[in-house]
């Protein structure tokens, strides 16, 4: 077992025996990343010299026995994260200047605990896409097959942890941009409850559904990096002041009793056999430890991704619009006049897929459509919503796939933008509904590639699918499986 | 549905943006494929039902009108494009 392979959970336990120090554990990532990155291209930008100074802070803490649980592990960040000082660029060529005066309250907090930074992670452009091949900086490829995609938007997230570039990494997700990237890597992915974990410093995509959460080897990495990460942030008034569990003590591998919810609009026809079996087994391993399953309904699921692309797109187009080439980032040269420079500056700056969504977003808000497209669906959200409210009447957990298919290949869908929608069916409505959810590893498809079981909790119910997942993650082999590169 | 090369044209001139004879083509037959899908929204009855905006149910935010530090000028125009003196320089707004 190498350096690069450990989890955080075993690289503190070596950290705090005093078994390996930081400075060792951070050049053998670093020396992994250099190895491995050319095949791969999970970072955008590497920081040998900011990750060598934080391993060195962190072993004179780790001597001086103030330690944390992420004191000298080796992270990266998602390129969406502000890092004061370290170019931060979305993924995107209208940012490839940008050095932010300031970070991220996420990346504040994971510093608190004196963690080390590797880099900055490829992404799609603006976090917009599936398969991580929007972005201005090249495409990332999977571990797993490197003629196939790493999944998306937080593709070099995913891709990082499986080459294991990183201990960990941190990503966020809108539409399934954690858990589809760590489905089809064979990590796992947590995206938090709307409101649980600061967006603060976190470069907005479409506001009323981006969520910050954590990409890990195990279960146990997952609670310890959410534990870090949640709690109210007063620079983000939509972070929500409510107690933060220890979510590490909630994994007890008891599921006895545990109601776990079946959609049947999740199980469709159209799902790939390899997930299908997936999804029978995982249910099966779940029954023998004691769960309980219940057949339920999510009535407008099939209504779930023209919501989103109508929302997202929506708020994108306004959220983007402060890219204008005056205060920051790309500024066109030669322009005629100041309505010109914005219009140049956008131009040359954004990529197809952002302006695409640009364009729908603009439209569905324009004069003469805004109620029957933004407005209609803002309602068929109110309905997505009470459909999971029901749901939760009767069960503690919903398991479903995270992608109706494994990792496809690369160049497949990147000129049928409809088709690259409708991959992330199963984690959009989620999103929609602002619970929480998860993606653990739960087998290979046929030809090696990983495929993640999605568990959904109630809002602000992280502990039980973490339980959940950690008590899978003790009865299966999945997630100790590794890439071979 | 079908969107046109002159509907294109209109909603990127709303989003600042300069778009190719090229991506204005493209743009016309995707936009017409997505907004075309979304239509079937328009199956469901939402009488009565209301927007829902954000998904946590959310009081206004409030916190103390106290002075605490921020980042300053000199970070502030750190990455203008173009600046003079504590401002940020633009081209000419009024002829």
């Amino acid at each position: 077992m190498e350096l690069f392979d450990l989890s955080i959970r075993e690289l503190h336990s070596k950290l705090k025996s005093k078994e390996v120090s930081s400075v060792e554990a951070t050049g053998a990532m670093l020396a992994r990343i250099e190895s491995v990155e050319p095949q791969i291209g999970s970072f955008i930008t590497v920081t040998p010299g900011q990750a060598m100074a934080d391993a060195e802070a962190a072993d004179k803490r780790i001597a001086s026995g103030e330690m944390d649980l992420l004191t000298g592990i080796p992270l990266a960040l998602k390129d969406i994260f502000l890092t004061e000082g370290i170019r931060t660029t979305c993924g995107s060529r209208i940012l490839s200047n940008f050095v932010p005066p300031y970070s991220a309250t996420a990346y504040e907090k994971l510093k608190e605990q004196g963690v080390v930074l590797l880099g900055k992670l490829n992404q799609d452009e603006f976090a917009m896409g599936s398969s991580n091949e929007s972005s201005a900086f090249g495409m990332v490829r999977n571990p797993w097959d490197t003629t196939r995609i790493p999944g998306g938007s937080s593709g070099g997230s995913a891709s990082a942890v499986a080459a294991r570039q990183a201990t960990a990494t941190l990503g966020t997700d809108t539409g399934g941009s954690i858990r589809q990237p760590a489905s089809h890597c064979g990590c796992v992915g947590l995206k938090p409850t709307y409101g649980r974990v600061s967006r603060y410093g976190v470069i907005a995509y479409a506001s009323s559904l981006d969520q910050v959460g954590p990409l890990t080897r195990d279960v146990t990495d997952c609670a310890i990096m959410l534990g870090a990460l949640a709690g109210h942030d007063p620079k983000d008034s939509t972070s929500v002041n409510t107690p933060v569990p220890d979510y590490a003590a909630a994994l007890t591998g008891d599921v006895k009793g545990l109601r776990i919810g079946l959609p049947k609009e999740y199980f469709i026809e159209g799902l790939d056999p390899d997930v299908q079996t997936a999804m029978s087994q995982a249910i099966e391993t779940y029954r023998r430890m004691g769960a309980e399953f219940v057949d339920i309904s999510l009535p407008h699921t099939d209504y779930a991704v023209a919501t989103y692309y109508l929302i997202a797109t929506a708020e994108a187009s306004s959220n983007l619009a402060r890219y204008d080439g005056v205060r920051f980032g790309h500024r066109a040269e030669e322009a005629a006049n100041l309505l010109d420079m914005y219009v140049k500056s956008r131009s040359q700056g954004f990529g197809v897929e952002v302006k695409r969504r640009i364009m729908i977003g603009t439209y569905a808000l324009s004069s003469g459509y805004y109620d029957a497209y933004y407005v209609k669906a803002q309602k068929v959200r109110t309905l997505i919503m009470r459909d999971f409210i029901r749901a939760f009447e009767g069960v503690d957990v919903i398991l479903t796939p995270v992608a109706p298919t494994p990792a496809f290949k690369i160049g497949e869908k990147v000129n049928d933008p409809l088709q690259m929608y409708l991959s992330d069916i199963f984690t959009i409505p989620v999103n929609l509904a602002g619970t929480c959810a998860l993606s653990v590893p739960a087998g290979f498809s046929a030809d090696g590639l990983p495929i993640g079981l999605q568990l959904i909790g109630k809002p602000f119910g992280e502990e039980t699918i973490l339980r959940a997942a950690h008590a899978f993650e003790q009865a299966t082999e999945w997630h100790t499986r590794k890439a071979v590169i | 549905m079908t969107i046109s090369v002159a509907d294109v044209e209109h909603v990127a001139r709303l989003a600042r943006l300069e778009l190719s004879d090229e991506e204005k083509n493209l743009f016309a037959g995707q936009m017409g494929a997505i907004l075309g899908y979304v239509e079937k929204l328009k199956e469901l009855n939402t009488e009565g039902i209301l927007p829902t905006s954000h998904a946590v149910p959310m009081e206004n935010a409030f916190r103390e009108d106290a002075v605490s530090p921020s980042i300053g000028i000199e970070k502030a125009l750190a990455n203008a494009p173009d600046r003079v003196e504590s401002f940020y320089r633009v081209p000419k707004v009024i002829e």
